[in-house]
């Protein structure tokens, strides 16, 4: 840590980029990079365990000690695993769900967002605070009534109850975020749009939206994200076997292969897949939308 | 076109003053707007929660059993619950363990990678990258590779132990370490309070510290006296979502050890579930689900109410 004697410590000081205050020795640093790499292992072990373990033949999996590296590497087993079950199938499925649930949640907070960063109506505040409320409601105390309301819709095993309600206002989180963006734009935009006779939504549609990109990347990953992991409420609606998504269909190998843990692994290894990527891509987006909503929240 | 701000300014401050303002037609145009604007949510507030939470009031005074009508049975189900069902409170029971544990670790590691990512790191976007990671894949996944890692002969983890001569225990195949096995594998998923504690410390301005050294302060003393009272705001903000997240901890369990061994990992979710998807007890469930929704409830407005006392807001800062 940096001392308390100015003078001493000053000879080899960095300037951090966050923090310009802290002078840090080599000692220091040295520590500081050790702890890093030493918590960055201890994080990368279970990927390493998995994608090891996906690659194996089943007599190396059941060895002490165990081998990190597979030999020999058998990628058969990431076709075996995708083939006994229609993953396929779960594939389509959950980009379907997914893409329209995205759809309907970037179109709705967009515009229950823009409603309360800019429009100015009776009740505003106290709805918004009302908003705001929900994101601390366990929705499993919905999940009941919801149940019942979609069997008696005939909604059970269809997609409907997954991806409706998204469409009906999405998510406090995601109107949050974007009205937060919204409220970073210039309101001279809407005046000067208004003095042109563009209606409210004109100029949510044509002047806020196209400015507004980067706030709905960030809500349309994390929507993707969440609707493409989510596994109790499609559990509790989804019964048909063709009806499922990844989450279900990983489920539903596990019933069945148990113990085949190469294939289990290149199974998960699989589904974690399309999320590892956005993640890689979108990075930036990620880190931006949780500081919007954690820190400035 | 001043004449058309001033009317909305004069609306505006009308409602500012709490009268009942007599809108303008622009005003009335704008409101209008507004309440179109906002509509798609309030729907989805009454259709999808409002109106459930109610109807789950409902039901939980009823025997339901889905096929047959529900019958009313006043409080009988509230009676079972709080008296004659003894899994109902091995759920809270190891519920409750599992926030009480998960949510300070959590906060006290997340903090501490926060904390080392905001130091000039080598590579400090790759590290980053790789704490947060494991907090976005699916869930389904992440119980399928720690079902894997905990084996307790050819698992991971329990290899690494035998490294030291010492034999790991069974961790879920044992009623006593199934629930810290999940604790263990949830603080896998800190990434995502690293990051709202790291955009917390990035945005507290440096000349508070700078300050803080004139004065004369030591690493530690800024910690205490800087960062953590700035960084409060923040902490508070974590520490409830994750109290509310914890207390609906259902996937793992279902997974992983689907309750057991021995209720050992019957989380509350998970027994509701049970009660309405498995054993079509609607009403029974749902009040399960209210006793869930009353508890988290009360724990967030304790701790939003306690925060008075321990979190500060910016302007009651002195230097150090």
């Amino acid at each position: 840590m940096a001392t308390g004697h100015p003078p001493r410590t000053m000879r080899n000081t960095i300037i951090l980029p966050s923090n310009r205050y802290q002078l840090l020795n080599w000692t220091t640093r040295t520590v500081i990079h050790l702890l890093a790499l030493a918590g960055a292992a201890a994080f990368l072990v279970p990927f390493l365990w998995m994608i090891s373990t996906s690659l194996k033949p089943m007599e190396k999996i059941f060895q002490y000690p165990p081998q990190w590296m597979p030999d020999p590497i058998l990628w058969r087993n990431y076709l075996e695993a995708l083939t006994v079950m229609p993953f396929g199938l779960y594939f389509r499925n959950s980009i379907y769900v997914t893409v329209l649930s995205v759809v309907g949640q970037i179109l709705s907070s967009a515009v229950v967002a823009y409603g309360f960063a800019r429009l100015r109506f009776p009740g505003r505040n106290i709805l918004f605070i009302i908003l705001l409320a929900t994101m601390m409601l366990p929705w499993q105390v919905t999940m009941i009534p919801l149940f019942i309301l979609y069997r008696s819709l005939d909604w059970i095993n269809t997609y409907y109850p997954l991806i409706v309600p998204n469409f009906l206002g999405g998510s406090p989180f995601f109107i949050f975020l974007l009205r937060q963006f919204f409220l970073t734009l210039p309101l001279e935009l809407d005046e000067a749009a208004k003095l042109d006779g563009c209606g409210p939504f004109r100029i949510l549609w044509q002047i806020l939206l196209p400015l507004a990109v980067p706030g709905l990347t960030t809500v349309a990953i994390f929507s993707f994200l969440w609707n493409w992991n989510e596994f109790l409420w499609p559990l509790i609606v989804l019964n048909d076997v063709d009806k499922w998504t990844i989450p279900l269909g990983l489920n539903g190998f596990r019933d069945q292969y148990g113990t085949d843990w190469n294939h289990l692994m290149a199974a998960s290894f699989v589904a974690s897949l399309p999320v590892i990527i956005i993640f890689f891509v979108f990075q930036g987006y990620f880190i931006q939308g949780i500081a919007t909503t954690g820190a400035k929240g | 076109m001043r004449s058309r701000q001033a009317q909305i300014g004069q609306a505006a401050d009308a409602l500012a003053a709490g009268k009942r303002p007599r809108m303008s037609g622009i005003a009335r145009k704008e409101a209008i707007a507004g309440y179109i604007a906002i509509s798609p949510w309030l729907l989805g507030f009454l259709i999808f929660q409002l109106a459930p939470i109610l109807a789950a009031f409902y039901i939980s005074s009823t025997e339901w059993r889905i096929l047959s009508a529900p019958e009313f049975i006043g409080v009988r189900n509230f009676d079972k619950l709080l008296f004659k069902d003894d899994l109902f409170w091995q759920s809270i029971k190891v519920t409750v363990i599992y926030v009480i544990f998960r949510v300070p670790v959590s906060a006290v590691l997340s903090l501490a990678l926060a904390l080392l990512m905001n130091q000039q790191l080598a590579g400090r976007r790759l590290f980053r990258t790789i704490y947060y990671l494991p907090a976005v894949i699916p869930l389904v996944a992440v119980s399928m590779m720690w079902i894997w890692i905990f084996n307790p002969e050819y698992g991971v983890l329990n290899s690494f132990i035998r490294l030291f001569g010492v034999e790991g225990p069974q961790w879920i195949h044992s009623s006593r370490w199934a629930l810290p096995a999940l604790i263990i594998m949830s603080l896998w998923q800190v990434g995502t309070g690293m990051v709202i504690f790291l955009a917390g410390l990035q945005g507290i301005p440096a000349h508070l510290y700078e300050a803080a050294t004139i004065d004369g302060a030591n690493t530690w003393q800024r910690f205490l006296k800087v960062t953590l009272p700035m960084l409060s705001p923040v902490v508070l903000f974590a520490l409830v979502m994750n109290v509310i997240g914890s207390f609906q901890i259902f996937t793992q369990a279902y997974i992983m050890t689907a309750g057991g061994p021995g209720n050992a990992t019957l989380f509350l979710v998970l027994y509701i579930y049970r009660n309405a998807f498995e054993w079509f007890h609607m009403g029974y469930a749902s009040a399960l689900a209210w006793v869930l929704f009353v508890v988290v409830l009360v724990i967030s407005l304790a701790m939003l109410r306690s925060s008075e006392h321990w979190v500060h807001y910016e302007g009651r800062i002195g230097g150090a």
